[in-house]
């Protein structure tokens, strides 16, 4: 029924089938959409948020989304302005799957603001000595980047390609792209970095504060590292799903070979970074403010010095060794450990660098503050995972998100 | 957010902040327009390429 829209010479699911699987996800959409509701009709009272979790589950769904989003920034930056050609074979997933993160992004934050109508107050009213204005504006701004680069692929779906001036406009826009990767390049490391630094200028909270370059603290940098190694891993690994689930080969090996090679000496160099970072905080830092490394995971139930471990060995060097290292890395099972874990671990120091932050006491007469989410808090979280679910669905089936589809998967007859 | 509003202030953190968002915001923005006005023109003259 919809085969008219359907890109030429590849095929698709019966549309039954694609309709039953958008109805799925869809319910669990609506869902999120009515805890959504009751937060912005009730209030932030629908959430287990208070004065030991001001920031909670949304900003670290934020962080974790815009950190993985950051494949399609990096991508853009390697394939238009370093110039490696092959990642054209796989930029318009990353350019989704960046669009469904920073748009997911600002969807949490609507929701985290309490009162969205004065979200333009950031804006407007701007407070220039805060790191978070400096994302918004980054943010914001880079999603209309992020938009600027769905469109041309938008209009290359198969109808929309005969109207002359949108496909004089895709190619318009295809011609000038590198100015437009390049600002988001721009923006993004000032956005991820920023987000960083906001844990790092925190001199009241001492697991997260670090000392920096004037008035950056590493984590600033140490944040732009991470979101460009694990970004390009988040990408490849939906793209192993997205091959998966529709049991086809979307992308040659060749192609995603480059960019988990590249996404694997970023790991690796981000990994030292974040280790000599770690020693110096542990054993000088910390001291500093009158704190030793293990307060910092003892005397609670959950964040135990495991945490520690997990982040930098499991999730951090052993990803980092299976991906710059070419047998291993070529391994289809090695290749997919390394991108789950890789994208665990990003997730998990924003966890740490958010949560256990605001868990840890800093005054004698305090206790460890710990938190459980509510259901809306969940709900809400879930939500643009569907989302993005749903919008990855549309696209492949009317999108010709893929270049190498139709020569991997010729069509007999 | 722009000099005639009652907050500006002429000082480096407006400078900084403000100039890298009208700087950004100003390369979208023409970077698109001359797209859009390119794609009328070449459509008024009946041009189409094919790429890409």
């Amino acid at each position: 029924m919809d085969s008219a829209l359907i890109p030429q010479g590849v095929n698709r699911c019966p549309l039954w089938k694609f309709a039953l699987g958008i109805a799925i996800v869809g319910a669990v959409l609506m869902w999120g959409v009515y805890a959504m509701m009751l937060v912005w009709i009730k209030g932030l009272n629908q959430t287990n948020m208070n004065d030991a979790y001001g920031f909670a589950l949304w900003i670290w769904a934020d962080l974790s989304v815009i950190a993985l989003g950051g494949g399609a920034f990096f991508t853009g930056f390697l394939r238009y302005v370093i110039g490696i050609n092959d990642l054209k074979n796989i930029i318009n997933y990353a350019v989704i799957i960046g669009f469904i993160c920073y748009s997911s992004a600002q969807l949490i934050l609507g929701l985290d603001v309490g009162q969205p109508l004065r979200g333009w107050f950031i804006f407007w009213h701007a407070n220039v000595h805060s790191m978070l204005t400096e994302v918004a504006f980054c943010l914001t701004a880079y999603f209309g980047v992020l938009c600027v680069e769905y469109v041309p692929l938008l209009l290359e779906n198969r109808q929309l390609d005969r109207v002359p001036f949108f496909h004089n406009l895709s190619h318009n826009l295809h011609e000038i792209m590198a100015v437009f990767a390049a600002t988001g390049a721009f923006l993004s490391f000032f956005h991820q970095g920023s987000l960083g630094g906001v844990s790092g200028v925190l001199f009241a909270r001492p697991f997260g504060f670090r000392e920096g370059v004037f008035v950056w603290p590493w984590t600033f940098f140490l944040y732009t590292w991470s979101a460009a190694a694990c970004g390009p891993c988040f990408t490849i690994l939906i793209t192993k799903i997205t091959e998966k689930v529709t049991k086809k080969k979307l992308v040659k090996d060749n192609v995603i070979q480059i960019l988990a090679k590249i996404a694997g000496w970023m790991l690796a160099t981000y990994m030292v970074a974040k280790i000599i970072d770690t020693i110096y905080w542990a054993t000088v830092t910390a001291p500093s403010k009158g704190f030793d490394l293990m307060t910092f995971y003892s005397n609670n139930p959950l964040y135990g010095i495991w945490i520690l471990i997990l982040e930098l060995v499991v999730c951090g060097i052993v990803p980092a060794a299976i991906l710059i290292t070419p047998k291993w890395r070529g391994n289809p099972r090695g290749l997919t450990l390394a991108m789950i874990l890789a994208v665990i671990g990003v997730c998990l120091n924003r966890w740490v660098m958010i949560l256990q932050v605001l868990a840890i006491p800093v005054l004698p007469f305090e206790n460890w503050a710990l938190y459980m989410p509510s259901w809306q808090e969940i709900a809400t979280t879930i939500l643009p995972v569907c989302y993005g679910i749903i919008l990855i669905m549309i696209s492949y089936r009317y999108l010709p998100v893929f270049p190498q589809e139709k020569e991997l998967n010729p069509i007999a007859g | 957010m722009l000099p005639f509003s009652f907050e500006w202030v002429w000082d480096m953190g407006h400078l900084l902040f403000h100039g890298g968002l009208w700087f950004a915001l100003n390369v979208i923005g023409i970077g698109v327009t001359y797209c859009v006005v390119k794609a009328v023109y070449d459509t008024m003259k009946g041009n189409s390429t094919n790429h890409h």
